[in-house]
């Protein structure tokens, strides 16, 4: 069961603005049933762009439903453009906070509202949010992606599908997800942790995904520091690797060698990799 | 206001340990600890209660004692059985199972693709049923095991066992059950069903967690998946759980004496929970065939409503059920029975199981029967699909 706060159980049970606005000056709906949550969010604006009634409805879980009840009391008496400052952090903030694989239900809040102010200034309403589909599964795109790493800073694939729900489905976008992620903190792509690591990998399996992680990852960032690494073999689970540049007359080479090369070859390869340096 | 006990109405996911069960264990904690295995006396005594618990599970399977094998739990036991098939044909690389498996055979056959060995899943129909033609199709020279639930933990539909383990028995593979559920609840004779090895579990029929058995047929194979000591006659080494073992032979006794009334009084109070809330709700229906089916269990979906809000405001009245939604799970995705089933998504994410047992009462079933449609109601208010006419909105995924 959810460690839920309080004043999400509130939120939840006693939902505050629940129902439709038969003369709303704006409607905005995200989500679908297939995705198991979907939020339609009426609202009532008078002339001088003030917001003076929100309502909801809501199909989801427990976070869903009280993210849309907080949504609707914090934007209550808000001017439009001051609604429009409300991100999904402030949403999950007023309800105490909420389980991170919960915060996709925050992220929906946000994007409801944006999807209502978009139609109260009659702009095209689009099926997506704006952007390349990334996460089929969901329908997650990739300017959406771009958007909860900024907002969030989110720092790995998980974060992602915690606060997008992308990659939370068949997995096959997680690939792309890195890409984003690593396109967000101006890094080279970072591989993707592995959930479930493979096991038994054959000697070919193992060379190539060392070979992967060395030349797409760990070798790109010693760079930066004006060194390098060279992958010389592999013998079983033994790595041997010839350090470069700024790295081979480093002091701290070692220290490089078993906390970043072979803790992230554990990471991404197998977790009893050895790595061995060759002079 | 919700009652000074919880309504349990979760006992696929485990049970309470019966009375009776923990009376016969409870000396087993504290004067009688020797180790089974000890040369003296006092470590005899225990050796002598177990050799009596797996009589008794022997008694509840129809088979030599021998050929039950103590373990962990049912999880434990499927591992062991498919490992061991693997193992002992290693010319032999597939395996057959099926997409509503529990996850410990579901990933155990997703872990041995990625180990180079094929899988076939075979599909269900919209009521949760196996075509046992796309069975015998699925099998081939090197098919080394079929592996199929005895009974889905989800739907409780039942599958057809004594006719699935004669096709495999016609094509020499050797055939697994996971029986974790059907224990206590639906009869089985391994003197007559000629599976190679079935799985149960202890904590789903008023044992404790922690304990389970393996039957392993007379003449199949074995290849320990534990290796160590001399335990279990060198399957499966490590202490024996003792007092676990002197629980599941208990329960096994007193399931063996309750089935009958499993399938008469608990099975009425599923009847009456079932068609009460069939009528009182509208837009409902039963996930799985009625044809086939455990009679404790009943996976009923709410449409427009998802299942973890059903939960939360079921669990403030103290019911306690279970949802094959996604969102109870950690997954996103609702659950893989419902999806192999085709289950529409207006409906699958707002399924609920109720799982009952011999000590629920009427009075449960009234408490739900009063508290249930209030709250599908209140959630149908709540949500935007009741509000569009005809079928929800297309999935835009």
């Amino acid at each position: 069961m959810w460690e839920y706060t309080d004043k999400v159980r509130e939120h939840f049970i006693n939902p505050r603005n629940v129902g439709e606005i038969k003369d709303a000056s704006c409607v905005g709906e995200v989500g679908s049933i297939a995705c198991g949550d979907a939020l339609k969010l009426f609202l009532k604006v008078d002339e001088n762009d003030r917001i003076v009634d929100a309502k909801f409805q809501t199909f989801g879980c427990a976070s869903a439903i009280a993210s849309s009840s907080a949504l609707t009391e914090m934007i209550k008496g808000k001017t439009v453009d001051e609604a429009l400052d409300v991100s999904n952090k402030d949403i999950a903030e007023f309800l105490g906070g909420l389980p991170k694989e919960k915060m996709h239900c925050s992220v929906m809040g946000r994007e409801a509202l944006e999807a209502a102010v978009k139609n109260l200034r009659g702009e095209e309403a689009v099926p997506h949010a704006e952007g390349e589909i990334v996460c089929e599964c969901f329908g997650v795109t990739d300017e959406q992606v771009r958007r909860a790493i900024k907002e969030n800073n989110l720092n790995t694939v998980e974060e992602i599908t915690d606060f997008t729900k992308a990659g939370g489905g068949c997995g096959k976008c997680l690939d792309k997800l890195a890409d984003l992620l690593a396109e967000a903190k101006g890094q080279k792509k970072v591989l993707t942790p592995l959930t479930v690591k493979p096991a038994g990998l054959t000697n070919l399996q193992r060379m190539k995904l060392v070979n992967k992680v060395i030349e797409e990852e760990i070798s790109p960032s010693l760079q930066q520091d004006g060194g390098n690494i060279e992958l010389v073999d592999v013998d079983g689970k033994r790595v041997l690797v010839q350090l470069r540049g700024a790295c081979s007359s480093c002091k701290s080479s070692q220290l490089t060698l078993k906390q970043f090369v072979e803790k992230r070859l554990r990471e991404t390869v197998e977790p009893d990799i050895v790595v061995e340096e060759v002079r | 206001m919700a009652p000074a006990s919880p309504v349990y109405m979760d006992n696929n996911a485990t049970t309470r340990v019966d009375p009776a069960v923990l009376e016969e264990m409870l000396p087993y904690f504290s004067d009688l600890y020797g180790n089974p295995s000890s040369m003296h006396t006092f470590g005899g005594q225990v050796g002598r209660t177990i050799s009596q618990a797996r009589e008794r599970v022997a008694e509840a399977f129809n088979c030599h004692p021998d050929e039950v094998m103590f373990n962990a739990c049912g999880t434990e036991g499927d591992n062991t059985a498919i490992r061991s098939a693997l193992a002992s044909q290693p010319d032999k690389r597939h395996i057959i199972t099926t997409r509503v498996e529990h996850p410990a055979v579901l990933n155990v056959a997703k872990h041995l693709e990625r180990r180079g060995y094929d899988a076939t899943y075979l599909g269900v129909d919209a009521e949760g049923r196996l075509d046992l033609d796309e069975l015998r199709e699925s099998i081939r020279p090197d098919t080394a095991l079929i592996s199929v639930m005895y009974a889905n933990n989800e739907t409780g539909v039942i599958f057809p066992i004594q006719e699935i383990a004669e096709i495999a028995k016609e094509r020499g593979v050797l055939v697994h059950t996971d029986a974790v559920q059907v224990l206590g609840k639906v009869p089985f004779d391994l003197k007559t069903l000629p599976v190679d090895f079935l799985a149960v579990s202890g904590h789903k029929v008023h044992a404790p967690k922690g304990v389970g058995a393996l039957f392993v047929r007379k003449g199949v194979q074995f290849r320990p998946f534990m290796l160590g000591g001399h335990q279990e006659r060198g399957r499966r080494a490590g202490t024996e759980n003792t007092t676990g073992i002197i629980g599941l032979g208990k329960a096994c006794e007193i399931a063996m004496k309750n089935i009958a009334h499993e399938n008469s009084a608990v099975k009425a109070l599923r009847d009456k929970l079932e068609k009460a809330l069939l009528a009182a709700i509208p837009d409902t229906r039963i996930n799985g065939t009625v044809d086939a089916r455990l009679p404790n269990t009943t996976s009923l979906a709410f449409q427009y409503v998802e299942g973890e809000s059903i939960l939360l405001m079921l669990d403030a009245f103290g019911v306690c059920a279970s949802s094959g939604s996604a969102c109870t799970s950690g997954s996103l995705e609702p659950s893989h029975v419902l999806r192999a089933m085709g289950v529409p998504f207006t409906y699958a994410h707002g399924s609920i199981r109720f799982s009952l047992s011999r000590f629920n009462t009427e009075a449960d079933v009234d408490l739900v029967v009063k508290e249930l449609p209030p709250i599908i109601t209140r959630l149908r208010e709540i949500s935007p699909f009741k509000h569009a006419e005809g079928e929800a909105p297309a999935c835009t995924c």
